[in-house]
């Protein structure tokens, strides 16, 4: 029995719908690249294809009421914490339907009710505000935890520094996830920072680090298992590191210059996807036949939010000077 | 009523073109070539060539130890400049967008600006501070802003703004060999414009005003991309015969007072226009300098002002674009100062 043996024991729902929630991340960023490169949306993205199994991962082993602060790479934890991907086609349209009533783009994408406290444009700029949330919660004992998303060059910035301490000396509930895909924009982690795992860092903060394979389901849930309770219990925060790799450029336009093509395809190789969908395959939880209807059909639900954006209004002028103030 | 267009240096048969982005490299490459203690570093500057391409090709040249490739952590690049600045060293920062000064704030504000001072006159701190600005993009509100008026407001930082690739070769010249901490905004708007730029290395001093187009009938003094708008506003307002003079001041900090205070006593009438909110804009400051100054007497209608709507920049591209002033709205504060509505 490895660690990650009980979920297995889950029921065949839950295990089906982690499958459907990594798909639809992939088909929804893939659909968005689409765009992009054919010049159909304006401003520009971060995608997570390759990242689906920390999103999907972590989120799936919180409850509702739990909150998220999320990156500029934020389609996936967005999905995961249960945002109707119609919604954040029809932001990344500009439309009046989407999140943000068109107003926030890709880098912006909240979902409030559903425990999303919002991507962010400012890297490392979460942080602080997941410790708030995590504050709250402990002040007016609402049970709740936080997870922070953030990336390995975010681990660079004085916020992420200065919000753990905090968080780490009023023990607050909060998790904070970094997913290590290997570059920050164009900065490889290996020279950006002088350690080998930056979950080592919680040593200097007094809470406990675990370093997980970022592209293994099972890993990331059970680690984060572990984690909910400690945290949930008052026991204070805890830093995962999720090792992983973006598949596609920084944003809109990145030539890769800095990295290489067999690299690329080595980190292609470990598909968090393939890999969860294998597992359920040979452990007969699923045939193949369900494994491509679960394909097609997330696919298919992405084509529909597509329909969606475009059929939705755009924002009419009269909203420019709404909402600056309560 | 009579224009002439004034943009002499644009003899584009005979002479090279080339972008805002690429006279920018040029200046910072003749530099580092001529001057050993000029270096670079900043977020993905390297390989990648900046966020915006401005250093592609410059790690080749120069290598790893004079272009740094920094972690993404502006407080502590823009603080490291300014110690190797106050210690002999002339660093150019790359900030990869002009939003992130806010977390270089106290470095730039506590620090650089008043390091000198304090010290009562000892030591100073020649380092730069380069970095895209504005909206346009579709980048959102963490990515659009124009916030030069919150530099411009703090004694010991100047401030730089060109609105074209010629200028911001010199400029930038003049702010590198600059004693003092410089902000130089890049509109990222501009960063593909291109004109004729001499090859020769070549200074325009900070806090000399452009007139960038002559005229006799109203004044608009505009910075960055509004210097283009403007520009444009005036050839069609010629066809209504107003005559338009556009002044780009270059540099907020210093600012080239007797410039504008004698376009607006030819003309009596000025408009002043940038892409910043409005609101505590350094516009403010412009029209106010106006007020006070021996040009008052000379105006002919209230000094008007034009900015960018109160809120934080849109996604949406109408809406974007509505936030900020168009060619339209210049041209309309033009008619509306030349017959007082
Ligand atoms: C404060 C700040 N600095 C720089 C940037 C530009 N930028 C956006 S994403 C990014 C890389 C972030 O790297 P990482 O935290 O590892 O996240 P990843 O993009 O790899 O998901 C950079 C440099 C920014 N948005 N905010
Ligand atoms: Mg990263």
């Amino acid at each position: 029995m490895t660690q990650a043996d009980w979920m297995w024991e889950e029921p065949k729902e839950k295990l089906v719908d982690w499958l459907e929630q990594m798909w639809t991340v992939r088909w929804f960023d893939e659909k968005v690249d689409e765009f992009f490169a054919k010049g159909m949306i304006h401003g520009t993205t971060h995608l997570c294809v390759g990242q689906e199994a920390s999103a999907v991962g972590v989120c799936a082993m919180l409850e509702d009421k739990d909150k998220i602060t999320s990156t500029h790479r934020g389609h996936g934890h967005c999905i995961a914490k249960g945002a109707d991907p119609d919604r954040m086609m029809a932001e990344l349209f500009g439309r009046e339907t989407g999140y943000c009533k068109g107003k926030g783009g890709s880098m912006h994408i909240a979902d409030v009710e559903k425990g999303n406290l919002g991507a962010n444009g400012i890297v490392g700029g979460g942080i602080p505000l997941a410790v708030g949330a995590a504050l709250t919660s402990k002040m007016r004992q609402e049970g709740y935890i936080t997870v922070c998303f953030f990336g390995d060059g975010a681990a660079n910035e004085g916020s992420f520094h200065e919000a753990v301490n905090l968080a780490a000396i009023w023990d607050l509930p909060v998790i904070f996830v970094c997913e290590n895909n290997q570059y920050g924009m164009s900065g490889p982690v290996k020279d950006m920072v002088k350690i080998e795992n930056i979950a080592d860092r919680a040593s200097g903060y007094g809470i406990p680090g675990h370093v997980v394979d970022g592209n293994n389901l099972p890993e990331v849930m059970t680690v984060m298992k572990e984690a909910v309770e400690y945290t949930r219990n008052g026991s204070g925060p805890v830093l995962i590191e999720a090792k992983t790799y973006r598949w596609k450029g920084h944003s809109k336009s990145d030539a890769k210059k800095y990295r290489t093509r067999e690299e690329e395809k080595e980190w292609k190789d470990k598909d968090p996807i393939r890999f969860f969908q294998d597992a359920l395959i040979e452990r007969g939880i699923i045939t193949e036949e369900e494994a491509d209807t679960v394909k097609k059909d997330t696919k298919a639900r992405i084509e529909r939010s597509v329909e969606f954006a475009e059929q939705s209004p755009e924002p009419s002028a009269d909203t420019l000077l709404e909402d600056v103030y309560a | 009523m009579q224009s002439s267009a004034v943009n002499s240096s644009n003899n584009k048969e005979t002479t090279r073109s080339i972008t805002f982005a690429e006279a920018v490299r040029e200046a910072l490459s003749q530099e580092m070539r001529e001057d050993q203690d000029v270096f670079i570093l900043g977020e993905d500057i390297g390989v990648y060539g900046g966020a915006f391409g401005v250093t592609r090709g410059m790690i080749e040249e120069f290598g790893p130890e004079r272009v740094r490739n920094t972690p993404i952590s502006e407080a502590a690049i823009t603080g490291a400049a300014i110690g190797s600045a106050l210690t002999g060293m002339k660093p150019v920062v790359e900030l990869q967008f002009s939003d992130f000064i806010t977390i270089a704030m106290d470095q730039l504000v506590n620090q650089a600006a008043k390091l000198r001072y304090m010290y009562g006159g000892k030591g100073n701190v020649p380092m730069v501070l380069r970095t895209p600005s504005g909206s346009g993009t579709g980048a959102a509100a963490q990515h659009s802003q124009s916030l030069e008026a919150w530099v411009a407001h703090v004694p010991g930082l100047k401030v730089v703004q060109p609105s074209t690739a010629s200028d911001a070769k010199g400029l930038l010249k003049a702010a590198i060999a600059d004693p003092n901490p410089v902000i130089f905004y890049e509109h990222k708007l501009l960063y593909k414009t291109q004109e004729h730029v001499p090859e020769e290395a070549y200074t325009i001093p900070l806090g000399e005003a452009d007139v960038k187009r002559e005229g006799t009938d109203v004044t608009i003094v505009a910075t960055a991309v509004m210097v283009h708008k403007a520009l444009e506003a005036a050839e069609k307002l010629a066809e209504e015969g107003i005559d338009v003079e556009v002044i780009d001041p270059r540099t907020l900090v210093p600012l080239d007072e007797k410039t504008i205070v004698d376009s607006v006593k030819k003309t009596g009438r000025v408009i002043v226009v940038h892409e910043a909110v409005k609101r505590g804009g350094y516009g403010g400051e412009i029209a106010s300098m106006i007020a006070e100054s021996e040009a008052f007497d000379y105006l002919d209608a209230p000094v008007r002002r034009l900015g960018a709507l109160p809120i934080p920049v849109p996604y949406n591209p109408a809406l974007e674009k509505a936030m900020v002033p168009q060619m339209d709205d210049i041209m309309q504060a033009a008619r509306d100062s030349v017959h007082r509505r």
